[in-house]
């Protein structure tokens, strides 16, 4: 971590959104993390969204578990309110949260500890109910604050820092998130911010859940030679099978994509997510497809990233219930308490 | 018991086979003997099963109006062979028993201090009815009208329900309507009909309502404006969350866009279920969730971040036997200890202690309030007896004027008059710290967090910033004493013995008090209705020689509770325990005090 504090001057020629703030107005607190940790690239990636996106940050809410990742919302929009769970349990709070008010905008940050192996439940129920956030997994495959056990997306043949070797098989949350009935999977790296940035704003835009599942290395415990999630592994095996941006609603798409291999999908609010193919063949919107190539190339040791898997008709959490579109906490309570005369009324079927 | 004529004033069984439909029969049996504005008592004693095993309903009929079961049985309807034996036993001498004639009886089950009736139920009925099912159910019926008859139960009451009920049915209403005759004119002709105790119509449940707890929790969930119900299904505590959802269904509908103005969110387990209204209260919402012992268990860990991240949630455990799945549908008061102090670390939660449905209600609505001004998870405790078993209780009243007390709020005008906000800040002196919604005002924003934090909000792991806010904690909990519902008391200065208790046992404990002032022993009474205990809890320990602690569990929960959270020499808190499953009785209670005064005068 970092002793030296960042001065809050903003310079006069900072670009300000369309809110006029600038990105320092989506920053945090000082990280408490490593030197060199993969998940600070990923703060630092979703305050460039959130600036983008226009939204103001106290309209956004922030949700953890328990793990390095799950202390990364500290470190990011300081006007938001947080909520750090407890470990594993970040997705039904975060259920809770929206059912009460479905107006704010949810980001979930959590762990492949937090969300593959304590909260895989969880993690799973969220899903099937397509509650509406963006839920990212800041993925080493290492438990760190314990100082360096396997999780549960640890590759068979990995090596923890000390030699041990991993023989049990690995989870993959996209193809978990997949077979679960997610709408929108994606697989980034905290090194590619290029990729990352349009991808957090497309799953933040998307009406539903979406899942980020980011391969963010341990540089303490998970970055050594025999590791499969350390930068160097990482660099050498990824590669972007699809390329995303994302435009938002008001502006119109310039640039001309070539047919067939350019995808405009329009989102809910009118924004449109562009997905580039770099490899023709791929079909983003073919589950069974996906999912098998998925399970193709982790066999192959290969890491694709980029918008995975996308379908836009499932309806979410609030359409699902058919729950008001005036947020629960908004509804007056004379609205919600039926009064005197409706209880003496239907006492009647108790005589 | 004395042979002579004797009205209002008996208890009937019916032995069952689960899953046949007798609950129907048997409802309206008491509901009958209810519109005769005689005071009933009616107790299911059904298994953890869906269709086969021995099931029972009670029905006690007590001009007196008392609450509990009697203890004892006047006459036994013997619908299954298997339970036979058993429920020949259970009758007291004098009594009477009914059994289905159709086919023989052996000969050795019999008694000769009993009146054995035999009825060929299934032989009428299948001789009347075409099908095996609407044969198996009329059965049922005709055992209420061949009871109707013994009991000089009014008919046209009996008709009139049938007519209610299936109002929209005219064939349903036609099979009823036979089988009551059925029963009834076999009855009318075999036998001296009334038998010596019968009922008579009396005026004494005008204003009154039958009513299960479970219903009226969810009632009072709905009165209170909650708006988010998260669970878990659970024996004895589903039926909550059903009554929620349909009650909602009809008074909770936008009526332009038929969209639903409540959230109900059937969790994938209980930890999800807490999880669900920790986030929604946090963010503005009144949430609940329905759970029982073993939800409790798994809840523990998320009700500890509540207690120490300060967020309301309310919580129902309608208690069943423990340890571990215990008897999932049976009665206790087992969970006192484990709720009172879920969770790990210096943790204690504020828990309700309703004796009826009645209270389910306006407690239900108080436990609400209590979270939001308290900020704190709130417990109330029901059984499976108050929960599940239709009470006799006064109509239930609300006063339009109500308004929520949402406790320390700060909206966007207030936070955009003060320079910066702190969550955690003790700013009145009394331990409650002010809250804010997300997304109301960018000054509000705060970090909620289950780890050491200090008053201002932000993580901490130095000991004096810690110690401060559970200190305040602590003074927090002083204050919830000013809050929380007084406990019911009758005192006379003539005695120093007393009785305190809680929950299901008041109307055993009411009884047992009449009984014992008959034999010449007077007793106080305090009934808790939350904890923590305030001073009036206190006073009563103080002012007694010795207390007996009248619970339905093994390890007297609510006596260690008094022995840990007040000044009371333990020696005079006196165990007074039933824990078999079956709702407590006041001859439970006469005996044990009985007992224990015997012993003492003898020493």
């Amino acid at each position: 971590m970092s002793y030296i504090k960042k001065p809050k001057v903003i310079h006069p020629q900072s670009p300000r959104n369309e809110l006029g703030l600038t990105v320092r107005d989506y920053e945090g607190g000082m990280s408490t993390l490593c030197a060199g940790c993969g998940h600070d690239s990923v703060t630092g990636a979703i305050v460039q969204a959130a600036f983008e996106l226009n939204i103001p940050p106290h309209r956004f809410v922030k949700m953890s578990g328990i793990g390095c990742s799950s202390k990364t919302p500290a470190y990011f929009m300081s006007q938001s309110h947080g909520f750090n769970a407890v470990h594993g349990r970040m997705p039904s709070v975060a259920t809770g949260a929206n059912a009460a008010n479905a107006e704010l905008t949810f980001i979930g940050v959590s762990g492949d500890g937090d969300t593959l192996s304590i909260g895989l439940g969880q993690f799973c129920h969220a899903i099937r109910r397509n509650l509406n956030m963006l839920y990212i997994i800041e993925n080493n495959g290492v438990y760190g604050l314990t100082k360096g056990q396997f999780s549960a997306s640890a590759d068979i043949g990995s090596t923890a820092k000390k030699g041990e070797v991993n023989q049990q098989t690995p989870i993959d949350p996209c193809r978990t998130a997949i077979s679960m009935g997610a709408a929108f999977v994606a697989r980034s790296f905290s090194g590619d911010r290029d990729q990352l940035v349009p991808l957090l704003k497309a799953g933040i835009a998307h009406n539903g859940f979406s899942v980020i599942d980011i391969i963010s290395p341990c540089v303490t415990f998970n970055d050594h030679e025999g590791s499969t999630k350390s930068y160097e592994f990482t660099r050498e095996h990824y590669h972007p099978v699809i390329q995303t941006d994302y435009v938002p609603p008001t502006q119109e798409i310039k640039v001309k994509y070539d047919e067939g291999a350019a995808m405009p999908i329009v989102l809910h609010d009118g924004s449109q997510i562009v997905l580039r193919k770099v490899d023709a063949e791929y079909d983003p919107t073919d589950r069974a497809k996906v999912y098998s190539y998925l399970e193709h190339c982790q066999v192959a040791g290969e890491i694709v990233t980029g918008l995975l898997y996308f379908d836009e008709t499932r309806p979410e959490m609030h359409e699902l219930s058919n729950l008001s579109d005036t947020p629960l906490t908004a509804i007056a309570f004379d609205e919600l308490c039926p009064g005197r005369a409706t209880l003496q009324k239907l006492q009647e079927v108790y005589r | 018991m004395s042979a002579g004529p004797r009205t209002n004033d008996l208890t009937i069984l019916i032995a069952n086979v689960n899953g046949t439909g007798s609950a129907s029969a048997n409802t309206l049996l008491m509901k009958s003997l209810f519109r005769m504005g005689i005071p009933v008592v009616g107790k299911n004693y059904f298994p953890s099963n869906i269709q086969g095993l021995p099931t029972w309903y009670e029905i006690r009929v007590t001009e007196d109006g008392y609450l509990a079961r009697s203890g004892r049985v006047d006459v036994v309807v013997a619908m299954n062979a298997e339970t036979y034996q058993k429920d020949l036993d259970r009758v007291v001498a004098g009594g009477y028993l009914i059994y289905d004639s159709t086919w023989p009886r052996a000969s050795m089950l019999t008694r000769d201090d009993i009146t054995i009736f035999g009825i060929p139920f299934a032989k009428m009925c299948n001789e009347n009815f075409p099908t095996a099912r609407i044969r198996v159910l009329m059965k049922n019926v005709a055992y209420v009208g061949a009871v109707a008859a013994l009991l000089d139960i009014d008919l046209d009451i009996i008709r009139d329900a049938l007519n209610r009920t299936f109002a929209s049915k005219a064939n349903l209403l036609d099979a009823n309507s036979l089988a009551i005759d059925l029963g009834y004119n076999y009855a009318k002709e075999h036998f001296d009909c009334p038998l010596p105790f019968f009922a008579k119509s009396m005026d004494k449940t005008r204003d009154h309502i039958m009513i299960d707890g479970n219903t009226a929790t969810a009632l009072g969930c709905m009165y209170a404006g909650a708006t988010v119900g998260a669970w878990y299904p659970i024996t004895p505590s589903t039926s909550v969350m059903d009554a929620f959802t349909a009650l909602c269904e009809h008074y909770r509908k936008d009526p332009k866009t038929g969209k639903r103005n409540f959230c109900v969110i059937q969790a994938e387990d209980e930890l999800s279920a807490m999880g669900m209204v920790l986030g929604a209260c946090w963010n503005g919402a009144r949430a609940f969730t329905p759970t029982s012992g073993p939800g409790i268990s798994l809840m523990s860990e998320l009700l500890g971040y509540g207690y120490f991240a300060e967020i309301p949630a309310v919580l129902i455990d309608v208690q069943r036997c423990g340890p571990s799945t215990g008897m999932p549908t049976r009665t206790q008061q087992a969970d006192i200890m484990s709720c009172a102090y879920a969770s790990h670390g210096d943790t204690r939660h504020v828990l309700l202690f309703p004796a009826n449905p009645e209270e389910c209600f306006y407690l239900a609505v108080k436990a609400f309030d209590l979270a939001d001004r308290l900020q704190t998870p709130v417990i109330l405790m029901t059984d499976l007896d108050i929960g599940m078993n239709d009470w006799m209780c006064p109509h239930l009243e609300w006063d339009d004027s109500y308004v929520p007390d949402r406790g320390k709020v700060m909206g966007a005008d207030q936070l955009e008059k003060i320079e910066s906000f702190h969550r955690y800040l003790d700013v009145d002196a009394d331990g409650i710290p002010y809250r804010t919604f997300p997304g109301v005002h960018p000054k509000g924003a705060y970090f909620t967090r289950g780890s050491g934090h200090n008053m201002y909000g932000a993580y901490t792991e130095d000991r004096r910033e810690y110690q401060q806010v559970v200190d305040r904690l602590r003074l927090k909990w002083e204050t919830a004493k000013e809050y929380v519902p007084a406990p019911a008391v009758d005192y006379s200065k003539k005695y120093r013995v007393g009785i305190i208790s809680m929950g299901s046992c008041d109307g055993a404990v009411r009884e047992a008090r009449d009984r014992l002032l008959e034999s010449g022993v007077g007793l106080n009474y305090l009934r808790v209705k939350a904890f923590p205990f305030n001073d009036d809890v206190q006073k009563f320990l103080d002012a007694h020689d010795r207390i007996y602690v009248v619970e339905q569990n093994r390890d007297a929960q609510l006596r260690g509770l008094l022995t840990l959270e007040t000044r009371v020499h333990p020696e005079k808190l006196v165990p007074t325990l039933t824990y078999d499953g079956l709702p407590i009785h006041a001859w439970d209670v006469v005996n044990a005090i009985n007992e224990d005064m015997a012993a003492g005068a003898a020493a």
